[in-house]
């Protein structure tokens, strides 16, 4: 899933700035499940924003609702009804949720509540890791399902830098090595000998280094 | 006699290594270099070290080829993708510099730009792919032509590099490393410098390795300079483990930095016997350097 944190009440307050009627939209998706953006943290944005304006002397209109998926637009239609009259739209989505509100729409401002981190899994209660960077091109099955371009800090293809010790990484002793998790992983499954070819160069192309991606499905094109 | 030329002829190779400055003064460092010159056979520089950035190894090689002395130019995979690799490499035999040792290079997170946008668009081993395509006359371009990925574009003028690598012996675990050793011979390395090794007996188990592989093979010499150093080795270093009895030998001398030169001496001695040369790192006290090989009687 796609697992992302909220901004500082501050920055989000400066986003605000004059606006005074104001929709905070929740996703029902995957920031529901990593709790920064769901129904709840929609109505807990929504009274903070309006407590931290009175504080200041200013009434505002916070109204806040929650949608089963921002990143669709017909999801994102269902929102036409409650939009009038409002001039700022927080989205708590991910970066895609905001993007799919701004272009459905587009005379609209609207804003992100949340940054985005990554795509990852919950692996412990309150605690979410990475383990996919949509490289486009996926190598998991020559490196017994680890990923090594997002689990080794330099997304190396061909074994544990010189920084490995003790299977952590130079970067953090916090951070395990990716690659020496790769190495126990394929000794477990008595394929170490794959590890004994050079992975190629790789083409990053597929990944965000191609410029901006689309899949396109002729098939299922109307 | 070229730093490789040696190699091949199996004579023991000392090498030494200078870092460029944080700035454009670069006196300090070529006096470094001028005091190392006949007594090391080559001399490393390093490139942008711990991610901490500087003037830049390939300008520093070349100062040094142009005072007759014989560089190795150290290049990272962190700061360069494969375009800016390869236009290094053709600018490194341009300007007379042969000996390239290839590195991934330290993460930009440890260094001092840690906000940085690191590279890694190849790792080392694809390095030293390169380096020997560019040697064969080829870079590593793939453009579709006739339908088909072209195998690189033939090269005005090819390389003529003596690529080389790292490698951490005393790595824990170990294994993980030499799987990565072994594929860097295979991708052409034709000599490797360690990390600072002071378990003799684990360097010799890992010597035996090597010799299979058929691989020079300089030894790292870290000299100690008190045992405040050797401990933060041990903390903070992977792939340094100072014994206690060496730490030990220095608590009780009194001049730890003394001690820590007979030491490094005492170490390259030993390693005569089982490997084909050492490099000297003496990180900051490179006038020491001349000392240890006093003491050596190199």
């Amino acid at each position: 899933m796609i697992v992302a944190e909220q901004k500082e009440i501050s920055e989000i307050i400066n986003m605000v700035g004059d606006h005074n009627n104001i929709l905070v939209v929740g996703c029902d998706t995957c920031v529901t499940v990593c709790l920064a953006g769901g129904a709840k943290e929609a109505a807990i944005l929504s009274s903070a924003l309006r407590l931290a304006y009175r504080v200041k002397g200013k009434e505002i209109t916070v109204e806040a609702t929650t949608i089963e998926r921002q990143c669709e637009i017909e999801f994102v239609d269902a929102l036409e009804p409650i939009l009038k009259r409002k001039d700022l739209v927080i989205s708590m989505g991910c970066g895609i949720g905001v993007q799919t509100i701004a272009e459905r729409f587009p005379q609209l401002l609207v804003v992100p509540a949340l940054n985005t981190k990554f795509l990852g899994l919950p692996e412990k209660q309150g605690v979410w890791v990475e383990r996919c960077q949509a490289c486009g091109q996926c190598v998991l099955d020559k490196t017994g399902g680890i990923c090594p371009i997002s689990r080794c800090s330099k997304s190396l293809l061909n074994g544990p830098c010189g920084g490995s010790q003790n299977g952590k990484c130079e970067i953090s002793k916090d951070t395990d090595c990716g690659w020496h998790l790769i190495y126990e992983r394929l000794k477990t499954l008595g394929r170490l000998e794959s590890l004994e070819e050079i992975m190629p160069v790789k083409n990053w192309s597929t990944s965000r280094d191609g410029g901006p991606r689309k899949v396109i499905r002729e098939d299922m094109c109307l | 006699m070229s730093f490789q030329q040696r190699l091949e002829k199996k004579e023991f190779t000392i090498t030494a290594e200078i870092g460029p400055p944080k700035g454009t003064d670069v006196s300090e460092m070529l006096k470094n270099a001028q005091r190392l010159k006949g007594r090391v056979h080559a001399v490393n520089v390093t490139d942008n070290q711990s991610a901490v950035m500087r003037l830049s190894s390939l300008a520093s090689c070349h100062m040094l080829v142009e005072m007759g002395i014989e560089p190795i130019f150290q290049i990272t995979c962190r700061d360069r993708n494969r375009l800016a690799l390869q236009s290094d490499l053709l600018s490194a035999h341009a300007l007379g510099i042969r000996n390239v040792l290839t590195l991934t290079g330290d993460h930009t997170q440890v260094g001092d730009h840690p906000q940085a946008k690191p590279v890694f668009d190849v790792d080392s081993t694809h390095l030293l792919q390169i380096i020997q395509k560019l040697n064969e006359g080829r870079d590593l371009s793939t453009q579709f032509m006739n339908k088909k990925l072209s195998d690189g574009t033939v090269l005005k003028g090819k390389t003529q590099l003596f690529p080389g690598a790292v490698v951490c012996p005393e790595a824990n675990p170990l294994k993980p490393q030499l799987l990565r050793f072994s594929k860097k011979v295979t991708a052409g390395a034709k000599f490797f410098q360690t990390q600072a090794v002071y378990d003799y007996e684990k360097f010799k188990e890992f010597m035996k390795k090597a010799r299979e592989l058929n691989t020079k093979v300089l030894a790292g010499i870290l000299l100690l300079r008190s045992p405040g150093m050797a401990k933060y080795l041990n903390k903070n270093v992977p792939g340094i483990t100072v014994p206690d009895v060496l730490i030990k030998e220095m608590e009780s001398s009194s001049q730890p930095l003394k001690a820590g030169v007979k030491i490094a001496a005492r170490q390259i001695k030993q390693m005569q016997e089982i490997c084909d040369g050492v490099h000297i790192m003496a990180i900051g006290l490179e006038d020491k350097v001349l000392d240890i090989l006093d003491e050596a009687g190199m």
